[in-house]
Formats: C-alpha cells, structure tokens, sequence
C-alpha cells in the first residue's frame, strides 16, 4: 500500500471511536455522531467520505456472523506458493469469490513452509474441501504443500479497535 | 430470518450512504420503511445475525497496525494461556485451530511499534513463542456472504 500515509487528524480519531462498535439506528445516524462529537453533521459526512476515499473505510455496512448465517466451517487454507508466482496466484486466488480475505504473509521454517492465505468460508467442511480444491487447482504445480486449519472456537472477538 | 431479513443482509454488506437519512435511502431500494429498516437491524444485531453494522475501518491506513500471530499451546494449558492471551487489550480476535499451532489471534495497536513488545509480553506471560505473520501483501477480494 504505497503512499497511503494516513491523512488522518485528531478529529478523524474521535470519529473513528464514536463509530467503530456500529452507526447509531437512528434515521439522521451521521447528525446522531455529530451532535455526540460537537461536530457539524456536515463535517462528519466529509470526514466519513474522505475515509472512504482514502480507503482508511473498506466499507460502511452490515458484519455477518459467519455461523448465524450457517457458514459453519471456516477453513485458513495454506499454501507453500513458490515466490516468484505467489502474487500472481494470490491476485487469482483472492477473486475467487468464496475466498474473504487473501494475503501474502512469511514462512516460519522448519515448522510453518506456508507464504499464502486464503480464508474460505462454508457450510460444512465437504464444502470448504471442494473450494480448496478449486484453488489447488489453480496454483497447480507452483504450489509445494498446503493444510487447512479449521477453526474449532471463538476465543474472542472484538470489533473494537482503538482504545478509547 | 425471513426473506426480507436476507434481503437486508445481502444488500447491506457494504454500500451504506453517506446522507442525511441514509436508512431512508436504503428502505426505499428495499420496498420497505425506514421505520422497518431499523427495527430489522436492530433485531438482526440483538440475534447475533450480524455481529455490527457501520464503518469498517482499515487501521494501516490510520497509523495502526493488524498483525495475525498463533502461538503452539500444549493441549492441557489451552484454557489457562487462551485466558492470559484473551486478557490482552492488544488481542482483537483470538481463535482455536486444528493444528500445532493452535491458537491463532490478532494483534491490533495504534502505532506498528506496539506490535513486537505486545509479543514480547505475551511471550512473557505465557512462556511460549508467538510465531508473527505480519501481512506483507493483501489481495483483493470480492466475498459477499449469502444469506
């Protein structure tokens, strides 16, 4: 991400705390944060949008909960990808369109050969396997090993990011 | 969960304007009210159907910084060290894996400089190494999850 020093203010800070849990449902939302900030509404809405823009904001909408909506296997898939294709491949594998999140991260030789994740969400683990296999056969003889670590428990989680 | 439940869901992961009546907007597009639209999110929220609705904010692109890291717990002291590493501010997610490595988390801090001492002292407090996966590159994706 080149260049995406963030342009971000003290403002923009206390944006982000007053909204990271969730948007107030209430019909004026943004009126709602201005008023909690001392802001005007209409600087809230700029501010929000320049995140956008920025991309400091993915999007602005509703989290599913993977198993309230019955996607109950969450497989980590890993892939050893040799590194002169893993970009080209992980750019393939991350449009994939039952792929959520997709990266490129270190090995931890001996005990971890992996540089390639991809997070594939289903309703069983049947499910996940015939997705994995998909992406087998796309990174094809470029990749040396992969393993899918299924989650087996939530220990925690939390949208919440900054302190306040 | 009814249809215009999963209509909600699928059309709401990502896109929400930024207006003056912004569920007003959405309604319409949906043949409901905004007065519905509300009380059908906040239902959908109180569920656990959906675990937030608002901005989803990147970090990186504020200063902060992710950091995904496992830790190989032996399986008789899972519970003690999944409690000491949970006790973590700096620990967002923290799941259970299939695997050696067995605890898998996200370590979350304002400044990237928070990341390797967070690590340290969880290296401290559970006496086992944290295995660090910084990512060094993201691809696109494009999942939307279907009700």
């Amino acid at each position: 991400m080149p260049g995406s020093m963030p342009a971000t203010d003290a403002t923009d800070r206390r944006l982000v705390r007053a909204t990271q849990a969730g948007l107030p449902l209430v019909p004026r939302p943004y009126h709602a944060i201005a008023e909690q900030l001392g802001l005007d509404a209409e600087e809230v809405k700029a501010r929000l949008l320049r995140l956008l823009a920025s991309g400091a904001i993915r999007r602005i909408g509703a989290v599913p909960n993977h198993y309230a909506l019955g996607y109950a296997a969450n497989g980590m898939t890993v892939w050893d990808v040799a590194d002169d294709r893993v970009d080209e491949l992980g750019e393939r594998v991350g449009r994939l369109d039952f792929v959520s999140h997709c990266y490129r991260r270190p090995r931890h030789p001996p005990d971890w050969p992996y540089n390639l994740f991809a997070m594939v969400h289903g309703r069983s683990r049947d499910e996940v396997e015939a997705k994995v296999a998909v992406i087998a056969a796309l990174v094809g003889p470029s990749c040396r090993a992969h393993d899918v670590l299924y989650s087996s428990r939530i220990l925690k989680k939390t949208g919440l990011r900054l302190q306040p | 969960m009814d249809d215009t439940d999963r209509r909600i869901v699928n059309a709401l992961q990502g896109g929400f304007p930024v207006c003056d009546e912004p569920f007003a907007a959405v309604a319409e597009t949906l043949g409901i009210g905004a007065e519905e639209l509300i009380a059908r999110l906040r239902a959908l929220l109180d569920r656990g159907v959906l675990s937030r609705f608002g901005p989803q904010y990147q970090v990186e692109r504020m200063g902060g910084r992710f950091v995904l890291a496992a830790l190989a717990v032996p399986e008789a002291d899972f519970e003690r060290v999944a409690a000491l590493v949970n006790a973590f501010d700096e620990v967002a997610h923290n799941y259970r894996r299939d695997h050696r490595l067995n605890m898998w988390f996200v370590l979350a801090t304002e400044t990237p400089e928070q990341i390797p001492e967070a690590a340290r002292q969880i290296e401290t407090a559970t006496g086992l190494p944290v295995y660090l996966f910084p990512k060094e590159r993201e691809y696109f994706v494009q999942l939307r999850l279907v009700a």
